[in-house]
């Protein structure tokens, strides 16, 4: 454990507080440059949507997690990016300009979002961002002359300074990447600059923030534009993964998805939006695995444990039975949502926070640290 | 003319569908602050058990809605006990949470038990009409309408004239001041969650012959009700019914006359125009802040 002495301000703000830190990133980084020569190309292209669902992640905790405004409508500024990007490569627009452009309208839209929510807190603000969700996504389907209605657009493979980029190549996997990279940079920059402190005070007491001269309704709007804008950005990437975009992908599902990757990763770092990113992402793979792998391994283990041959058979096709349902997914999304926000609010990040700690405070360790502590507020109406 | 009228009773029967909906978000809202995200799976989840009761054990319809609802009650006393207890006074987002991984959750069973075709129950209302004039109303919109007007009379009566009434809205003001003063919290709050379950159930069964039973009904109305709650003002039972009732004919009037394609949107743009000019909802308390 190394002790970290901060004697001026500028420790306090340093983005690699000691040089551990350097080390350990930039043997990730590292990882992760070599990682398309050695993964098969499935999971390749999983790593690409965890890059795109972190990015939308990290987004989502600037505006939730940061500054304490819940959104359930991210799918739609993931939906303006996509088709912006979309529309625009039909006029043969390079691929640099569409990606900002795509930014700065979701960006702007974003704001025009964020003046209405000034004055909304709480369940207000979720159910206005759902009904905005909703309202793009109708005119999405009725636009027909942009957006093609329900038949959707095809997304040709981007092209990056005369190369075309197919969406399984290495090269489409490390442009996801720098993005991912660039975002998690710049919102730390972001959250120790003024704008990111004064977002933090907004979101621990709004009053305290006023009172202190912050611009609450400034810098809400700036929040919203933020997230909205680098979510247009990953909503580029996302219509390029998929090569085909239409109306019925960006519903309130994708939305609560994103809610889920920075509740499971937690809400209080930019770690979570990665760690939380990988596993909305895995989860599929996973049922695969389960449908596929399991009752063998179970009928294996029954087996060992003595059981007789057609036990074991009868045991492998209940359970191949059980994994093929078809609520499956959802049900297993369910429980773990509940199991998350009941026994791990800090989420994944938070977990992994009290592992090490138990083990750099070994036996001192006292599991209080992280104890909740209950607040009943008193009510909404009167805070 | 006529068809103005024809429009608006269905869109009225169809908003108090939603009003009844509604009316299960407020009384938890009221009660606890807590936002039940998974109200209108509690109503799919009411419907099925109706459905099971009626359709297949083959009860009288009476019989077996009482019987759902009973069951439903219980149920929403297990699910209040198991998922919402251990987070009640933690910050609301993560209540939020809990009941839309709950919704997920029953959503994904029902359809396993269940399957995903559409289900009917047989009712008393299904086949009658009543005619005045040339004016055709169907008996089982009617039946929602007059169900709706005394579910509504009686928990508002519940919620202003009896002790138990007032405990609840004690125990939302200020919860721990609540406990001091011995109102049992935990128990009043697991009332809540078994009454509004109760009420869910209501719903379920008298929307079962207009829009069918399947395991995402409740998804789908579910949305519609949010904002007829947020409409009303949410923690307003006479304002959640005119919330649903406003959607409702806004959403068939919408379908009626304008181009297709605003039905399903109308609702949400009002929504978003009220939460503009009223962000606390039409009959909302004006709130107050305090440092």
């Amino acid at each position: 454990m190394r002790f970290l002495f901060k004697t001026d301000y500028e420790d306090d703000i340093r983005l690699f507080p000691h040089s551990g830190y350097v080390v350990s990133y930039g043997l990730l980084l590292a990882v992760l440059l070599i990682a398309p020569y050695v993964l098969s190309s499935y999971l390749m292209s999983q790593l690409v949507f965890v890059c795109i669902y972190a990015t939308v992640g990290v987004a989502l905790l600037i505006l939730t997690g940061f500054t304490g405004q819940a959104s359930l409508g991210h799918a739609a500024f993931l939906a303006i990016g996509a088709y912006t990007a979309a529309y625009l490569q039909k006029y043969n627009v390079p691929f640099p300009v569409y990606f900002l452009a795509a930014g700065v309208l979701t960006g702007c839209i974003g704001a025009l979002v964020g003046f209405p929510a000034l004055r909304l807190q709480g369940i207000y603000l979720v159910i206005a961002t759902i009904s905005f969700a909703f309202i793009v996504e109708e005119i999405l389907a009725r636009w027909e002359s942009v957006t093609n209605g329900n038949e959707g657009m095809r997304v040709k493979a981007l092209t990056l300074l005369g190369v075309t980029v197919s969406r399984d190549s290495p090269t489409f996997y490390f442009v996801c990447l720098a993005v991912l990279v660039l975002t998690i940079v710049g919102t730390l920059n972001l959250l120790r600059s003024p704008t990111g402190r004064a977002f933090v005070a907004i979101r621990d007491s709004e009053t305290a923030a006023r009172s202190m001269g912050v611009n609450v309704a400034l810098y809400k709007v700036k929040s919203f534009a933020i997230s909205a804008a680098i979510t247009g950005f990953a909503g580029v990437l996302f219509a390029h993964k998929l090569s085909f975009i239409s109306p019925e992908m960006f519903t309130l599902q994708l939305s609560i998805e994103f809610i889920i990757v920075i509740l499971i990763g937690g809400t209080f770092s930019l770690h979570g939006a990665v760690l939380g990113a990988i596993f909305i992402v895995m989860i599929d793979p996973f049922l695969t695995y389960l449908k596929d792998d399991m009752p063998g391994i179970i009928a294996g283990i029954a087996a060992t444990f003595g059981a007789g041959t057609a036990a074991a058979e009868n045991i492998q096709s209940k359970a191949a039975a059980f994994a093929s349902l078809n609520g499956l997914k959802g049900a297993i999304y369910g429980i773990i949502i509940v199991l998350f926000v009941l026994f791990e609010p800090l989420g994944l990040y938070g977990r992994w926070l009290k592992i090490k700690l138990f083990f750099q405070l070994f036996p001192l360790y006292k599991r209080s640290t992280f104890k909740r502590q209950k607040i009943y507020v008193k009510s909404e109406r009167n805070r | 003319m006529l068809d103005f009228v024809q429009q608006l009773v269905s869109g009225i029967a169809l908003g108090c569908v939603y009003g009844l909906i509604a009316l299960g978000f407020v009384l938890v809202y009221k009660a606890t602050e807590v936002v039940n995200f998974a109200q209108g799976d509690l109503m799919m989840l009411g419907g099925f058990f109706a459905f099971t009761f009626i359709g297949m054990m083959g009860l009288n319809y009476w019989v077996g809605f009482a019987g759902a609802v009973a069951a439903m009650a219980l149920f929403g006393m297990l699910a209040e006990r198991i998922v919402v207890r251990p987070i009640l006074g933690y910050p609301q987002f993560s209540i939020i949470m809990a009941t839309i991984g709950l919704g997920y959750f029953l959503r994904s069973v029902a359809g396993m038990i269940w399957g995903t075709d559409d289900f009917k129950i047989e009712t008393p209302f299904s086949q009658g009409v009543l005619r005045i004039g040339s004016l055709v109303l169907a008996h089982d919109k009617l039946s929602v309408i007059a169900a709706t007007i005394i579910l509504c009379t009686l928990l508002w009566l519940f919620f202003n004239k009896t002790t138990l009434g007032t405990a609840m809205r004690a125990s939302s003001e200020n919860m721990l001041a609540a406990y001091y003063m011995g109102i049992p919290v935990k128990r009043v709050v697991s009332i809540v969650w078994a009454i509004s379950a109760a009420v869910a159930t209501c719903a379920g069964v008298l929307l079962a012959p207009i829009t069918f039973i399947h395991s995402n009904v409740g998804l789908v109305l579910g949305l519609k009700a949010f904002p007829a709650a947020v409409l009303g003002g949410f923690g307003s039972i006479p304002g959640a019914v005119v919330g649903g009732v406003l959607i409702g004919v806004i959403e068939s009037m919408a379908g009626f006359y304008l181009p297709e394609g605003w039905k399903d949107v109308a609702p949400y743009v009002v929504l978003l125009a009220v939460l503009l000019l009223k962000p606390e909802g039409l009959f909302g308390l004006h709130a107050r802040k305090k440092v």
